[in-house]
């Protein structure tokens, strides 16, 4: 499963280029920001507890992502600065979306390349080495594999598409969720599949998309578990639509907040 | 957007709904993964043979004009011609042309994406010439009316007992068959076996073309390719400028990446190469090499989307790809289906045929993952997006929403007031759960998903000291 990135390849070792700073901060994405507070005060709960005096930037709004894939990439590009302008003074920048680290690191260079602008494309380019999936920060910057969470349920994890094939970070998950204590980890088949959500996709296609996630969850309810968990709200908010709407009883949580419980002062 | 639902949109809804369908293409693709997956995954250098394979279809993509003369000049001197078409019409008329000649009312084919795109054979047949479909799947596509559905496997579609009713209906002129594969298939053996002995003229297509030697190559699993390209007095193949490559030595690294990448096969069954004429051994006595254009040099031209014509036709990404899965080839409307086609046939065939195509994948990379010569399926579907949008494919009403979207997501203040907007419906859950069927783009995505709950307050209330802080 090696493909994507090219500068920043996962490896056992803790990455040299960022080091564990107070200049750290949460990119929360717009998305988190309108529908999911509870994800963005899990995450800040979890860094604050691992050490890391994280912050959350004030005026960020939305990495372009939306408009980049759906095919309105030039009105992605005033996006890509005002990101970057709001995030250079950072040394690194932990995001709580795979698809959105995904496309500040593929794509923003691509994007900055449009405008010929010298000091944008170099800006853009040393940004996607200090931006972070969430969990990938904590296992390979901090080299933290247990964040001494509580947490006693069965739950199973979908890798998401991003997560899996662009940052290439599935054993981060993994990794942090075994440690999870009285968490029961099953295995999900068939969990390389998309969901069936793809942002627009399942606005434009929404019959296929639909096909797609009966065929998810059904593999979800194989499972036995309670939770499914995964690093993107987004395929959640997809995947719970669905579960909650044939009653599955199943529900759906960002890691973050599973991360969350159990620790000192946390709740769950 | 709905009611008004156009190409892939219109037609993947239709071939979603039928379920024997479905499962056909569930359980062939997932046997063919599976089997992809064991092959590859026992060659030490996989990822290094992919990246040979990507380097060579890039150097011949660079040097097509050079290497394309060079090919000509090899196959002329072994006796063979070499014919130039720009395009579809050209292409039929050089063949018919050449048919005629040999004045023959029937003629034997291999399987050929590239006569598919140019719709060889109904050419040929307005001009009273039935050319007939050798390859097994492609014989039941051509007797049963139908249009083929996958890359490799045309009659993916059909299941075993499909086929066996339409074999004792058409070539096995009523007689029962039995139930194993190898009973059906002895009829199509039958009937074949005397038309290949009775052929004057046989078309093919080209998998690779070595422009050093003039050596074509065509690779096949039955044999019947290897009759038609063997025993009838005239060869003709056809093949896009794209399938030529340098020397002998890159046909060896591509004939490891096709098979395993494809039918999931360490090495390819039938695999026949020819330089020229032989006149002093048995085989055709005239062969004529058919190069088309058709598109590929526009391909060509635009560097976010060259790649696309590294495509060596494995179909690989089609059986990983989700959405395929679900609907299957016809809905693509294409020769060329799956992520591939989505977005091959948007370049060849443009955006009155193909436009939608580019919107029927939700990005999730399983095809670039599996791609023996590693192309950027997602980037350049991304790319035609963008493409496809400027040619006025999408509706008004996304442009003017994504719009308004850029605008307020560009500024921090606009960005604020939506999300108190937001935070204010928090307040009628019930108002938004009875009206989100009624919004545009919300109300078939609400009709298989629960409305999220939206959250009353934001986000810092719950983060203590720190959050006061910075939120």
């Amino acid at each position: 499963m090696v493909f994507g990135l090219v500068e920043v390849q996962c490896t056992d070792q803790p990455r040299c280029e960022v080091t564990v700073s107070d200049r750290t901060s949460l990119f929360i994405s717009c998305f988190n920001d309108f529908f999911y507070p509870q994800t963005i005060e899990a995450a800040t709960r979890v860094l604050r507890h691992l050490d890391v005096e994280v912050s959350i930037v004030e005026g960020q709004t939305c990495c372009g992502q939306i408009h980049y894939n759906t095919g309105y990439a030039d009105m992605a590009v005033p996006l890509v600065r005002a990101f970057i302008d709001r995030f250079k003074d950072f040394d690194a920048i932990v995001s709580i979306s795979g698809s959105c680290t995904a496309m500040v690191r593929e794509q923003y260079r691509r994007l900055a390349l449009r405008t010929h602008d010298q000091k944008l494309i170099n800006a853009a380019e040393e940004l996607s080495k200090r931006i972070f999936e969430f969990t990938d920060y904590i296992t390979k910057v901090l080299g933290i594999e247990s964040t001494g969470s509580y947490f006693p349920h069965r739950v199973t994890y979908h890798p998401t598409c991003h997560s899996l094939r662009s940052l290439n970070i599935y054993q981060s998950a993994v990794n942090l969720l075994k440690n999870v204590e009285g968490l029961e980890l099953v295995e999900l088949p068939n969990a390389e599949q998309c969901c069936g959500f793809g942002g627009t996709f399942s606005v434009k296609n929404e019959p296929v998309s639909s096909a797609m996630l009966f065929d998810k969850m059904a593999n979800i309810e194989k499972t036995g578990a309670e939770i499914l968990v995964a690093l993107d709200n987004s395929c959640l908010m997809h995947i719970g639509g669905g579960l909650k709407k044939i009653n599955s009883g199943i529900s759906v949580m960002h890691i973050a907040e599973i991360l969350a419980s159990g620790l000192d002062g946390g709740s769950s | 957007m709905e009611g008004q639902a156009k190409g892939f949109q219109g037609s993947s809804r239709q071939f979603l709904a039928n379920s024997q369908l479905r499962s056909n293409l569930r359980h062939a693709t997932s046997t063919i993964r599976n089997k992809r997956y064991q092959v590859t995954g026992e060659v030490d250098d996989w990822e290094y043979l992919r990246e040979r394979g990507r380097e060579i279809k890039d150097y011949s993509l660079a040097h097509l004009d050079q290497l394309l003369s060079q090919l000509e000049d090899s196959i002329s001197n072994k006796g063979g011609k070499v014919h130039f078409a720009v395009n579809a019409k050209q292409a039929n008329e050089i063949i018919y042309s050449i048919v005629q000649t040999h004045q023959v009312k029937e003629l034997v084919k291999v399987k050929s994406l590239t006569t598919d795109e140019i719709e060889l054979n109904r050419f040929l047949e307005d001009k009273g010439i039935h050319p007939l479909e050798t390859d097994l799947a492609e014989l039941i596509v051509q007797l049963a009316n139908d249009k083929p559905s996958h890359i490799l496997v045309p009659a993916i579609h059909k299941n075993r007992s499909e086929i066996r009713e339409l074999f004792e209906k058409t070539i096995a002129s009523g007689r029962h068959l039995g139930q194993t594969p190898a009973e059906i298939a002895e009829a199509s053996r039958l009937y074949l076996r005397e038309k290949f002995l009775s052929a004057k003229v046989a078309i093919s297509g080209v998998n690779f073309a070595v422009a050093e030697t003039g050596t074509i190559c065509v690779v096949e699993s039955e044999g019947n390719g290897r009759m038609c390209i063997t025993l009838p007095e005239v060869l003709i193949s056809v093949m896009g400028i794209e399938k030529v490559i340098p020397t002998m030595e890159d046909l060896g690294v591509m004939l490891e990446l096709l098979p395993r990448s494809s039918t999931g096969e360490r090495m390819n069954p039938y695999t026949s190469m020819w330089s020229g004429l032989y006149p002093d051994n048995d085989g055709p006595k005239e062969f004529h090499l058919v190069v088309l254009d058709n598109g590929r040099t526009k391909v060509l031209r635009d560097p976010s989307s060259r790649a696309t014509l590294r495509c060596i036709r494995c179909s690989a990404c089609l059986n990983v790809c989700p959405v395929y899965e679900r609907v299957g080839g016809h809905a693509y409307d294409s020769v060329y289906p799956g992520p591939i086609g989505a977005i091959l046939s948007p370049q060849l065939f443009g955006p009155s045929r193909s436009g939608t195509l580019p919107w029927a994948s939700t990005l999730c990379g399983a095809c670039y993952e599996v791609c023996p010569v590693k192309i950027d399926i997602p980037s350049i579907l991304v790319h035609q997006r963008e493409q496809m949008i400027n040619k006025a494919v999408a509706p008004r009403g996304e442009q003017v929403l994504f719009r308004v979207m850029a605008v307020v997501l560009s500024s921090p203040i606009l960005y604020g007031v939506s999300k108190s907007i937001i935070r204010s419906m928090a307040r009628y859950p019930r108002i938004v759960k009875a009206l989100a069927p009624m919004v545009p783009m919300a109300s078939q995505w609400v009709t298989t998903r629960e409305v999220p709950d939206i959250p009353s307050r934001n986000w810092g209330d719950d983060l203590g000291r720190h959050g006061e802080e910075h939120g």
